[in-house]
């Protein structure tokens, strides 16, 4: 009976994992399940599904056929045991969050983090009764000076929004393990393609599919996913009995799935922001062409990077992908392929805020917009927008310099690109 | 869908053994054509209490439509089956013994299974006894070790996917019951 089985590339899992055509149509493509619920097949099955004795559809805010393909699909790309997909990026670190920890509870994370993300681990924890303790993650010291007995956990960027640093994943994973306690990594600006952080010890792995993973800009997403080797069985909230739960211990019951059984049947059914089947499906087309997508968005990337690099009016360009860049060696370790399509660079100028505002307003094919990861290019001056209502001193404080352009890279061709940002550079006074 | 539908993909994740080991323990192919052959399983160390993992697996067992004999000396009645004392004393065939006890004890249970005629061994997830699985295999038993025969009944009925798990299971052919 034992033969050789075969291990299937990256390519074909994006096209095949998580959805085998079903016995009744035949369907090729993943068909969209727009249902709220499922009838049951009798009273007893229905009971044991509440129970979680059995594994099947209730509620489509606890599951649903289509967001199940994508989540099972996402999962294998990540080198997963199993995802749980959430309305947005924001609502899969806020369910990692409330899946792991109790009231009084703390994290150590890298300060290196979309600002949205700040603002939750700032102001949404402290109502929840957490506390985040933010690190400069570049030097693993610091993580371990600020590890207390009531650290839980570990969170970092595999590339940091909007710094572009690359996080040393491998030791700070045996940095949480020494401490019995998971790394969390948010991967949204690699993607599973890029870099996978759980080949690197990290446990738990968030995304805001939102961007390359749907690609197109077109639906708000996100995922969170369980490498199913992090060991919980001292790990208070997923260990011990929950009361939400007929005091069921979920490590005990479904070992390496007790993470993601409870992120589901506890989190995502008490707080809501479960994906829509109609977002799933885009997103699952996005998946279908992430690897060639990402081979062109690096590529366009590298070469902006590279020409801006060379610019006389730019007066510095933050892309691991650079060799001078601080983050260029780490970025060979962990994203080989290139570090991702977003970067900023500053413009050199004697008003540098009054300069992007004008570089900005000259541009033809990049979109100004809140958003990454998108096919089409994107740009976005913080200190115009986001960062508009803070002195220049406020600015520098905040670390964001006046001149400071934020760049998505899309899949356009790429001398147009080249040509818009010159001919925008040009117009910008000096 | 029959079993004969054969399937390619490796199922590595979530296993202590060896690559090796694992073709030999945990092969898909095996795995399969247990789980439609077995029609009665005792389930060795199952637990009267709702709340523990064997109870949680003898439950879904059952209502999968198997016949389930518990074996657990301090209980008379789990899931409404009576329950034994040993697998000797069990007055039916058994197709298959399937283990919740510590590695430890599975040698003793092994043995056992031989002398009732049980088609297969089959240890729980965490569960891995070699000297245990070779006294089984040279009776001519089926071993399966380090697997959990809800999840691999789940994996490859189908319905493990529907909670987001990653089955491993990649195919573009029509069908998703794979026993
Ligand atoms: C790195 C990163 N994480 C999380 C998020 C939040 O995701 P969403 O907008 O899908 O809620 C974003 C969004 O910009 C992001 O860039």
């Amino acid at each position: 009976m034992a033969g050789q089985k075969r291990r299937f590339g990256f390519e074909t899992r994006m096209l095949h994992a998580g959805h085998i055509p079903d016995t009744v149509t035949g369907a090729r493509a993943v068909p969209i399940y727009q249902t709220t619920s499922y009838v049951f097949e009798d009273t007893d099955k229905a009971a044991q599904l509440f129970e979680l004795k059995q594994y099947g559809n209730i509620y489509t805010r606890i599951n649903n056929p289509t967001v199940a393909a994508f989540e099972e699909r996402i999962a294998s790309l990540e080198n997963a045991t199993g995802a749980v997909a959430t309305a947005s990026g924001m609502a899969a670190q806020l369910n990692v969050m409330m899946t792991l920890l109790d009231p009084g509870d703390e994290i150590v994370t890298s300060s290196h983090l979309y600002g949205g993300t700040t603002t939750q681990f700032v102001h949404t924890f402290r109502k929840l009764g957490l506390k985040a303790h933010f690190v400069d993650p570049t030097h693993l010291d610091n993580w371990a000076a600020a590890i207390t007995p009531r650290t839980r956990l570990l969170y970092g960027e595999t590339i940091g929004n909007p710094r572009g640093s690359v996080l040393d994943i491998e030791p700070l994973a045996q940095l949480a393990h020494a401490h019995n306690i998971p790394l969390v990594v948010d991967s949204t600006f690699a993607t599973p393609y890029l870099c996978r952080p759980m080949d690197w010890g990290a446990d738990v792995v968030v995304h805001s599919a939102t961007k390359f993973i749907g690609g197109h800009g077109s639906s708000i997403a996100g995922v969170l996913l369980d490498s199913g080797k992090f060991d919980y069985s001292r790990f208070p909230t997923i260990a011990d009995p929950d009361p939400a739960y007929h005091d069921l211990r979920f490590y005990e019951t479904f070992g390496h799935y007790g993470f993601l059984m409870k992120a589901r049947a506890v989190t995502l059914r008490d707080t809501g922001g479960a994906l829509s089947p109609f977002n799933a499906f885009l997103l699952i087309q996005g998946l279908e062409t992430l690897s060639v997508r990402m081979d062109r968005h690096v590529q366009n990337a590298q070469a902006v990077a590279e020409f801006l690099h060379g610019h006389p009016k730019v007066a510095w360009v933050a892309y691991a992908g650079l060799a001078d860049n601080p983050y260029h060696a780490l970025a060979q370790k962990y994203t080989p392929k290139g570090p991702g399509a977003v970067f900023t660079f500053g413009i050199k100028a004697g008003n540098p805020r009054l300069a992007g505002k004008e570089f900005i307003e000259s541009l033809h094919l990049f979109s100004h917009l809140a958003n990454v990861g998108d096919a089409r290019s994107l740009v976005i001056h913080p200190a115009s927008t986001t960062h508009q209502q803070l002195s220049d001193s406020e600015l520098e404080q905040a670390g964001i310099d006046g001149g400071m352009i934020r760049l998505s890279i899309g899949l356009e061709t790429t001398e147009d690109l080249l040509w818009d940002l010159e001919q925008a550079l040009q117009a910008t006074s000096a | 869908m029959g079993s004969r539908t054969s399937l390619a993909s490796d199922v590595s994740m979530n296993s202590l053994l060896s690559e090796e080991e694992r073709g030999i323990y945990q092969d898909p192919g095996l795995i399969r054509t247990v789980l439609s052959t077995t029609k009665t399983i005792a389930i060795v160390g199952l637990s009267p209490k709702p709340e523990r993992p064997s109870y949680f697996v003898g439950t879904y067992l059952q209502y999968e439509g198997y016949r389930i004999i518990p074996v657990n000396p301090r209980a008379d009645v789990i899931l409404g089956e009576k329950s034994y004392p040993d697998l000797m004393t069990i007055p039916e065939p058994v197709d298959m013994v399937n283990v919740f006890r510590q590695p430890d004890e599975c040698v003793e249970v092994a043995k056992q299974a031989v002398q009732i005629g049980a088609k297969t061994l089959w240890l729980q997830l965490r569960v891995v006894n070699f000297e245990a699985a070779t006294i089984a295999q040279d009776a001519g038993l089926n071993v399966v070790m380090d697997r959990c025969v809800k999840i691999e009944h789940g994996r490859y009925s189908g319905s493990l996917h529907w909670v987001g798990m990653n089955t491993e299971i990649i195919s573009a052919r029509r069908g998703q019951r794979y026993f």
